[in-house]
């Protein structure tokens, strides 16, 4: 309909040479619409992500100090107190392990449910909202509750209590801390990625595993020779969008631990805040904020190479 | 090809609602015109509002130059990062609060405005008659910064009720007999957490990461988070040590203090004690539970008291700066001194009876605001505070953390929070 034309051939190359031909040629006039569609989706990315982008660059070379108003060129000596950072070691352990954790267990757990609830049983739809019901419920409010079910005297520590196990002060403990964000980001969004699990494995066609069944395969066997290789392009989508978002984690550290106990929950986004809202360094939370972007961009760099290896629809 | 026609003319009627939406969202032009203030606030009590208002309405009658005074609150746990972020967005507002722990950055960074001239000069202001011992903090080179609108001692307030019921003897019983001492208070707050299952004494906003505000408790020792000159952590002084040793046998050992991550709110009669503000005392419901408001225990070095500070600043980027100060000159001129000080104690020496501040306080006592307020803030001992602080803050919050195990090694610890902040105070 608006689509922009991509025909090659001299019907479509340009005006061919004559006179009288019209500026606005039918092609020109779809290609006008065609854009004036996308203006405002790219006006967005423009004002929002693009330009953005390119000041956070030109930030990271500054020495900007809020209070006082100067904003002086300070060319890489941002680039070299990051080499010298002695937090920041600590800061990418963190992320790091917050990311693996996530990834594996949300990806796991996921996959684990949707091939639960694939199956033609009675309730399945019930678990199916009660899995799913965490994504719609605000980042924020189901934090807050989750932080006051895992203090010292609450709700989680109490049941445990009941069964006669003294539980953990979830959210100090330094290894605690950093499993409990974990889990409760985990159960917010396990119900998004398992539904995109269950619409792929619908898609897995019944014949493939009848014929399976027929050649004497095991269950595990069908799973792991039919139904993963024909999922596989939604696990790579599962996978990237887990391992993105989980590098941007930010509000489940500001409610639940600060970044604390020590810094052992302090995550790139949330020192990159530290630094630049409350410290006051601008600048460097700019610098901190490129390191971020090459992260993310790798790994999905990454991830994408990957694809061809090990998605079945791509080799 | 009727449709795709349709659907052009939707797109230009997008894509011209959008440049409209995109052109009309620019700021509006104040500098012309009679000025609109904008004075950034944490406190959202409707009273602490109103009064402010009545004010800001009472100038506004013989100032025609200002058209518009706004109290601006910001959520308290976040407000300087806000009003910062405001600042760097170009949002600044024309006064802004300040927080005494944020003083020496904002006094230090040339962003507010000098307001000695101004105060001096306005009429019936009587400068001299605030106590300099208040001003001490909002001062670099002589100038004054921001005025020092609140001086606030912290005490302790008791749920008498609670304690009479566990046995205790009440603090007013230990102060009359000279025995209200740190060891008495918190034998006194685990025998009735023991009792009643509840918590037994909560220095308020600590709750294990407001570090700042355990200098409610260690000032009784003797001890400085760092040195007068910010140069040298105190951390790990003898004083400190020994303060922290008996902090965190009370919170683990004798169970005097809830411990992490266990919330309890006095006000709501969840604790025995609470360490805080006098301005806290507008928590307390009429008819709830008996209490009292006694002054800090007396620590191994005696008697003490410890204050916080709120100032409030003129930006000094304000088109509307003039006015903004001479503004801030009618909001603390004596007559609304007098009024504020019902709810933030004024640092003007003749307002400091307790004659006066019981006008305004009907729920304390003349003893009580003399032995708490009065006291407190002409010895009072203020709130740690440096230049980058919030920087500092962090990593004595993260060096502090391990001090929160039953099994810590206390000296080790506080030598662990030095080692993290020296080079920030050398710097």
């Amino acid at each position: 309909m608006t689509q922009t034309d991509t025909r090659v051939g001299p019907a479509a190359a340009g005006p061919a040479p004559g006179p009288a031909r019209p500026f606005w040629t039918s092609r020109r006039r779809d290609q006008l619409a065609a854009y004036l569609f996308i203006a405002p989706q790219m006006l967005g990315s423009v004002v929002f992500v693009i330009l953005p982008l390119i000041l956070v660059l030109w930030y990271s070379l500054h020495e900007w100090n809020v209070l006082a108003g100067t904003f002086d060129f300070v060319g890489t000596d941002n680039y070299t107190a990051l080499a010298e950072d002695p937090n920041l070691g600590a800061v990418l352990r963190a992320t790091g392990l917050f990311s693996v954790g996530l990834v594996v267990l949300n990806l796991g757990l996921a996959l684990l449910l949707a091939v639960l609830l694939n199956q033609r049983l009675r309730g399945t739809i019930v678990f199916r909202t009660l899995f799913f019901s965490p994504v719609v419920v605000s980042l924020v409010a189901w934090t807050i509750v989750w932080g006051f079910l895992l203090q010292d005297n609450g709700g989680i520590n109490g049941l445990l209590d009941t069964v006669g196990v003294n539980g953990p002060n979830w959210l100090r403990g330094e290894g605690t801390a950093m499993v409990s964000v974990i889990v409760v980001q985990v159960f917010k969004n396990v119900g998004l990625n398992m539904v995109l699990f269950l619409a792929a494995l619908q898609g897995v066609p019944g014949e493939l595993y009848e014929a399976a069944e027929v050649d004497g395969a095991s269950r595990m066997r069908q799973f792991w020779r039919i139904t993963v290789p024909l999922i596989s392009p939604t696990i790579l989508l599962t996978s990237i969008i887990t391992v993105v978002g989980s590098l941007q984690v930010f509000a489940q550290i500001s409610v639940l631990t600060q970044g604390g106990p020590g810094t052992s929950t302090t995550v790139l986004v949330y020192y990159l805040y530290q630094q630049a809202f409350q410290f006051h360094h601008f600048g460097y939370g700019a610098t901190l904020s490129i390191v971020l972007f090459a992260i993310v961009l790798a790994l999905t760099v990454l991830q994408w190479q990957m694809r061809k290896r090990w998605v079945f629809h791509e080799s | 090809m009727r449709a795709g026609k349709a659907l052009r003319g939707v797109a230009v009627a997008m894509a011209g609602a959008l440049a409209l939406t995109a052109c009309g969202g620019g700021g509006e032009a104040e500098d012309s015109g009679p000025a609109k203030l904008r004075m950034t606030v944490w406190s959202a009590n409707e009273a602490h509002l109103k009064l402010f208002t009545e004010i800001a309405d009472e100038y506004r009658k013989s100032h025609p130059d200002v058209a518009e005074i706004k109290f601006d609150p910001l959520p308290f746990d976040t407000y300087t990062t806000t009003l910062t972020t405001q600042i760097a967005g170009g949002n600044a507002p024309d006064l802004a609060w300040v927080f005494e722990n944020s003083a020496p950055d904002f006094v230090a960074s040339g962003a507010l405005l000098p307001l000695d001239d101004t105060l001096k000069k306005a009429d019936g202001y009587q400068y001299e008659d605030i106590s300099p011992a208040t001003l001490k903090l909002w001062q670099d080179d002589g100038k004054l910064y921001a005025y020092p609108f609140s001086t606030s001692p912290f005490g302790v307030f008791v749920n008498t009720d609670m304690l009479k019921k566990a046995g205790q003897k009440t603090p007013a019983e230990l102060i009359a007999a000279g025995q209200w001492t740190w060891d008495n208070a918190l034998a006194a707050a685990a025998a009735t957490a023991a009792d009643s299952g509840k918590a037994g004494l909560v220095i308020r906003d600590f709750d294990y990461k407001g570090w700042d505000n355990l200098s409610t408790f260690w000032t009784g020792w003797g001890a400085r988070a760092w040195s007068e000159d910010g140069r040298s952590c105190g951390f790990n002084s003898p004083e400190m040590v020994d303060a922290m040793t008996t902090l965190h046998k009370a919170t683990f050992t004798q169970k005097a203090l809830p411990g992490p991550g266990t919330t309890a709110d006095f006000f709501a009669g969840d604790s025995a004690m609470t360490i805080t503000q006098i301005s806290r005392a507008s928590l307390l419901k009429d008819g709830g539970f008996g209490w009292d408001l006694v002054p800090l225990p007396a620590g191994p070095k005696g008697d003490y008291a410890v204050v916080g500070q709120a100032g409030v600043g003129v930006m000094k980027k304000s088109p509307h700066a003039k006015q903004a100060a001479d503004f801030l000159a009618f909001f603390t001129n004596p007559a609304n001194s007098a009024k504020l000080a019902q709810f933030f104690p004024a640092p003007r020496q003749s307002q400091l009876t307790a004659e006066t501040l019981a006008k305004t306080n009907p729920k304390l006592k003349p003893e009580q605001l003399q032995k708490v307020v009065i006291d407190g803030i002409t010895n009072g001992v203020v709130k740690p505070s440096h230049s980058g602080q919030a920087e500092l803050s962090q990593q004595v919050r993260a060096g502090l953390d391990p001090l929160w195990q039953p099994n810590a090694d206390v000296k080790a610890v506080l030598d662990g929070v030095c080692a993290k902040i020296q080079p920030l105070l050398a710097k």
